[in-house]
């Protein structure tokens, strides 16, 4: 377990950015305690500092996992988001995509979201742009990348992909072994 | 150029295959229900339900003219529908009602219906079948009228089952009666039974069971056990294991003459393990737990699946709107208790209920009713550091995580790494980010960290409580593995004792549970602790569940044990459980084995000498012993 490193952390930051924007600052300056990224096993933890405390005690092969996992470095040094930091992304999201009760067994199996299941988008979403998921009652499902704009996305036809599947909770139970 | 629709030669097209519409399940449904109870509607054609109808009005008749009760009725009573209802049949009809039963098959008469001719065929069949029926029964028009429908029920029958539809029906004349409970209780065992043998047997030993209210029950002799240990007649064991429980329950009344009490004992152990099929082993251990009426009802609870429980995740929302959404999604459910705010038990469902949108988002955890229990006596605070010694799956964990509202620390250990997968998806899934989870053999722990404000140690066990979970438990236990649990666990519980800070402001707490109903995992244990720690029993804050044993058998336990809580599948319907709350008030161990020993006995001889509680002596030892710091 180390802090990250001035590449890791640029690297990781933009890659936070893409969903939640400006509101990262949130992150790192809370006002309940301070709150730290630890790399560990070549994943990231978000972890409070009273908690990183007592995990300094337990010697690196025996400490599985502390706080919450927000992603994994490759093995290209890219940074890898995991579903796991959904708790902290839904909150922040700036754009979102809901999804109609049809379409949500399909996004979690790990689909695309099609026009067809497309229930509302943010306004101005631009093309590429980092989204959250939401179900019409607004259960945070994933998050993933829209493919179309905002404005494409009227005139496309149905079967269109609005959204790039990127993580979604369906993973609990589809990739229990590699979420840490 | 192409062909032309020409509209005088257009093909007529009926709705194609796939507009076909299907047939409603009624149909269908009748293809799978057991044909007997529409025998008679079904396959008897209308006319053939006339002339039935007709014969028993005939039977009527007959009473008066006193007429061969098989001949068919003069056409001059037919009704007059019946006569008109085909041209040809009529003649026929005449034709043979003229000649008596003695009429020729009707395989000449090309018109009649397929249940007719084999109608006709059958009563000219029963004829030849049954010319000694006749013999007998020429003047019983009750029994003869019941015979008769009998053919036309068994028109399909082969000559072999009709034989033994009669035979049955002289049995029931006879007076044998099959206890209605009985046979529903073993339903499932008929299923596995062979059709005809245990029929024959229970003729033989038939005149022995029905009068069983009468006469007393008579253990079979030690051949017989032997012969049953072969192929044993799991209807006659459930009864057996009846009768003898009845006796004992009056022995002094009931009892044969010249029997004792374990002769009986061990008939009923051998069949309570060959109808539960449990091992020598676990069923001596569980004889010796349960007085005999409660033993019988905890094998029969064990034999079923406790209902499906799951708690509310109220870091993420509340138990209404889980249940409303829920019950959208076609779940029935039902708070679990008075005792849980969280808890919710499911009747059925139409979705899995482990793969709903809701369980993914992590609103709700699958967890079993008696793991909320340990928590609940727990009772984390916020702000507390908190040590689950052995937390795989997490479900307990995060039930902890959710009372503490994500404050504090909780360090979640467990030795197996497999297991631990689960409990990260888990712990995540529920939104639960003040746990550490590590990787160590709990016994390492006062070690690696300590000073713990409240202890969690849910030990690994023989799991004789889970037995409907898991019955491979049933066999695969003997004293041995019973014991290596006991020492792991003894190794466990001071291990977590010494973890815990007893100066703690809030806590000192530690809470110690198995899955397991043996003692010597759960009271021995407990007592030992008590014995070599400066800990207490304090009461668990549960308002059921049985109380902990302070004897049992040669076993003498500290009277404070009367505090632990014992949860049983039969009793509380959720898996069988042992829960004990400690306080510790201090943080010195007694060090020396000869004093700590001798420090037992004066405890020991004050308890028995004053009856003082638990506190009392061991303020008492303190004072006789000052422990060094």
């Amino acid at each position: 377990m180390r802090p990250l490193t001035e590449e890791e952390t640029r690297v990781m930051f933009e890659k936070i950015a893409k969903y939640i924007g400006e509101n990262l600052q949130l992150l790192v300056d809370r006002p309940d305690g301070t709150y730290c990224f630890r790399l560990h096993n070549d994943r990231v933890y978000y972890v409070s500092e009273k908690i990183m405390k007592l995990a300094a005690n337990i010697s690196g092969d025996k400490l599985v996992s502390l706080g919450t996992c927000f992603g994994k470095f490759t093995k290209t040094h890219k940074f890898r988001l995991h579903v796991t930091a959904l708790d902290y992304l839904a909150p922040y999201a700036k754009y979102k995509v809901w999804i109609k009760p049809g379409a949500e067994q399909s996004f979690l199996y790990g689909n695309h979201v099609l026009k067809s299941g497309l229930g509302r988008i943010t306004e101005n979403t631009s093309q590429y742009q980092g989204v959250v998921v939401y179900s019409m009652a607004d259960i945070p499902l994933g998050f993933g990348v829209a493919a179309k704009s905002t404005q494409d996305c009227r005139k496309v036809d149905p079967m269109a992909i609005v959204v790039f599947h990127q993580a979604d909770i369906g993973e609990y139970v589809r990739h229990e072994e590699t979420l840490t | 150029m192409g062909r032309k629709l020409d509209p005088t030669k257009k093909e007529k097209r009926g709705p194609g295959r796939k507009a076909r519409k299907q047939k409603g399940a009624e149909t269908e449904l009748v293809r799978f229900l057991p044909a007997v109870s529409d025998e008679n509607s079904k396959r008897l054609s209308s006319r053939a339900r006339k002339r039935a109808a007709k014969r028993r009005l005939g039977s009527a008749e007959a009473l008066k003219t006193n007429k061969s009760p098989e001949a068919k009725p003069l056409p001059g009573k037919l009704p007059k529908g019946a006569v008109q209802t085909a041209g040809k049949k009529g003649p026929q009809s005449l034709f043979n009602a003229a000649r008596g039963k003695k009429r020729p098959a009707p395989s000449s008469d090309e018109e009649e219906e397929e249940e007719d001719s084999e109608e006709d065929g059958m009563v000219n069949h029963g004829d030849l079948w049954g010319s000694e029926d006749d013999a007998d029964m020429v003047d019983d028009y009750g029994a003869d009228s019941g015979n008769s429908e009998d053919e036309e029920d068994g028109e399909e029958l082969l000559p072999i089952e009709r034989a033994a539809r009669k035979q049955k029906a002289r049995e029931a004349a006879a007076g044998i009666q099959w206890s209605e409970e009985e046979t529903e209780d073993e339903e499932e065992e008929k299923e596995v039974t062979p059709e005809s043998g245990p029929l024959k047997e229970e003729e033989e030993d038939g005149g022995l069971q029905i009068n069983v209210d009468e006469e007393p029950f008579v253990l079979p002799p030690a051949g017989e056990t032997e012969q049953d240990a072969q192929a044993p007649d799991l209807q006659r064991v459930h009864r057996r294991i009846q009768d003898i429980v009845g006796i004992l329950r009056d022995f002094g009344a009931q009892r044969e003459e010249g029997r004792s009490r374990s002769e009986y004992l061990n008939r009923l152990k051998k069949d309570l393990a060959t109808y539960y099929s449990y091992g020598d082993f676990l069923l001596g251990k569980l004889m010796d737990l349960f007085p005999l009426s409660e033993l019988v009802e905890f094998l029969e609870a064990n034999e079923v699946p406790r209902p499906v429980t799951l708690r509310t995740n109220t870091l993420k929302t509340r138990r209404r709107d889980l249940a409303q959404a829920l019950i959208n999604r076609g779940v029935n459910l039902d708070p679990l208790g008075k005792w849980s705010k969280t808890g919710l038990v499911v009747y059925d469902s139409s979705v899995p209920i482990g793969a709903t949108p809701e369980y993914l988002a992590g609103h709700y955890m699958l967890q079993g009713a008696s793991s909320m229990l340990p928590v609940m006596a727990l009772a984390p605070q916020e702000h507390e550091r908190i040590l689950d010694m052995c937390c795989a799956p997490g479900g307990k964990t995060s039930y902890m995580a959710q009372l503490m509202k994500n404050t504090g620390v909780i360090l979640a250990n467990d030795a197996n790494a497999e297991r631990l997968k689960s409990v990260v998806g888990n712990l995540h899934r529920l939104g639960v980010t003040n746990t550490v989870i590590s990787h160590y053999d709990g016994r390492q722990f006062p070690k690696v960290v300590g000073g713990f404000d409240r202890v969690l140690l849910d030990a690994p066990c023989s799991g004789t409580g889970v037995i409907s979970k898991d019955p491979a438990v049933k066999t695969n236990k003997d004293e041995k593995d019973i014991l290596r649990c006991a020492h792991l666990q003894k190794e466990l519980l001071l291990s977590a004792i010494d973890s815990v800070n007893a100066t703690s402001k809030t806590g000192g707490y530690l809470v110690y549970c198995t899955c397991s109903i043996t003692v010597e995992e759960n009271e021995w244990v407990v007592d030992y602790a008590l014995k070599k720690r400066n800990v207490r029993l304090v009461p668990t804050g549960l308002d059921f569940g049985q109380e902990g044993f302070t004897r049992f058998r040669e076993r003498r336990f500290h009277p404070s044990l009367r505090s632990t809580r014992r949860f049983y599948p039969h009793t509380h319907n959720m898996d069988g459980f042992f829960i004990a709350k400690f306080k510790k008030f201090s943080n010195s161990i007694p060090q020396s084995q000869t004093d700590g020993v001798l420090l037992c006995r004066s405890g020991w001889t004050a308890v028995v000498q004053s009856q003082l509680i638990a506190t009392s002596t061991f303020q008492v030892q303190a004072i006789l012993v000052p422990t060094p710091k």
